[in-house]
């Protein structure tokens, strides 16, 4: 079980309660898209993905960027109990989407770099520390389920 | 991987809009890394790493300027770097995965400092860069 300190669930929710989820998510998916292209390996049926401008203005990568970190929420909401909250993700990935897990910890570092693009000094060291821990722990939690 | 023409145009945007604060961002850069890798201060036993220490601004100073100077010679980083390769190799024997969590903290910086610097493109450009520079830090350990 992973402890979490009164200071850590402040940071993550002073930071979570100003994120705009659905520009986030689109803007941190579509940068996995484009940073590490072999992600698009994924997403055959997402239509065109020939280029940056392409990948971001692509309305279907919006709406998954909004699903991803809308999940993303729910781990927010139940830090003490993430494995039972993504078990049947897990399995899922697993499963029928068949998605190495290094691809969590990727989407994880994105999501890292573009709060700290909307937070600036405000996404201090600790605060940085405590989100590389929650993207970690939610990774974890992705991959648990994996046989 | 390759650092195309449009790649190496970025890299070189990046550094000359940083100009002078490369060596802040580098010491910022460690700062974050020993906060959220821990695991990374086993390598600086010898620092003081609290908070503002001149030990950690110095060798900021010192990590910006290797990266100032590989994107200086960025058709050549191998050779721009070749002392810091054998360094590396022969003496710091810095395992090599930590040369990600210190290029992933240089992005966050980045980004936090320079948010519009740091399009999608540019992001992908900067990346490869320091993927490029830890493997040449890296390529004679064995």
């Amino acid at each position: 079980m992973v402890h979490w300190s009164a200071e850590e669930k402040q940071l993550i929710s002073s930071i979570w309660g100003k994120v705009n989820v659905e520009e986030c998510g689109a803007e941190a998916l579509a940068r996995l898209l484009i940073v590490y292209p072999w992600t698009q390996r994924f997403f055959d049926n997402f239509g065109n993905l020939s280029s940056p401008t392409a990948i971001i203005g692509n309305p279907k990568v919006r709406a998954h960027g909004k699903k991803v970190l809308t999940s993303f929420g729910e781990a927010i909401k139940n830090l003490e109990n993430l494995k039972a909250t993504y078990s049947k993700l897990s399995e899922l990935h697993c499963d029928k989407l068949h998605v190495d897990p290094e691809n969590f910890r990727l989407l994880g570092d994105i999501l890292i770099i573009v709060l700290s693009a909307h937070f600036g000094k405000d996404f201090s060291p600790s605060c940085q520390a405590t989100w590389q821990k929650l993207v970690g722990v939610v990774a974890h939690a992705l991959a648990h389920k994996y046989h | 991987m390759v650092l195309s023409g449009a790649d190496k145009t970025n890299v070189k945007g990046v550094f000359s809009k940083i100009g002078g604060q490369a060596e802040d961002y580098g010491a910022e850069t460690l700062e974050r890394m020993f906060a959220a890798y821990p695991q990374t201060k086993t390598y600086f036993p010898h620092f003081d790493l609290s908070k503002g220490s001149a030990q950690v601004k110095g060798h900021g100073k010192k990590v910006a300027a290797a990266l100032v100077e590989a994107a200086n010679h960025i058709d050549d980083i191998a050779g721009a770097l070749s002392k810091l390769s054998d360094l590396h190799a022969q003496k710091l024997r810095v395992d090599p995965v930590n040369f990600k969590l210190l290029g992933h903290c240089f992005l966050v910086v980045v980004a936090s400092h320079n948010p519009s610097l740091l399009t999608p493109e540019v992001h992908a450009s900067l990346d490869k860069f320091l993927c490029a520079v830890g493997t040449v830090l890296t390529a004679k350990y064995r």
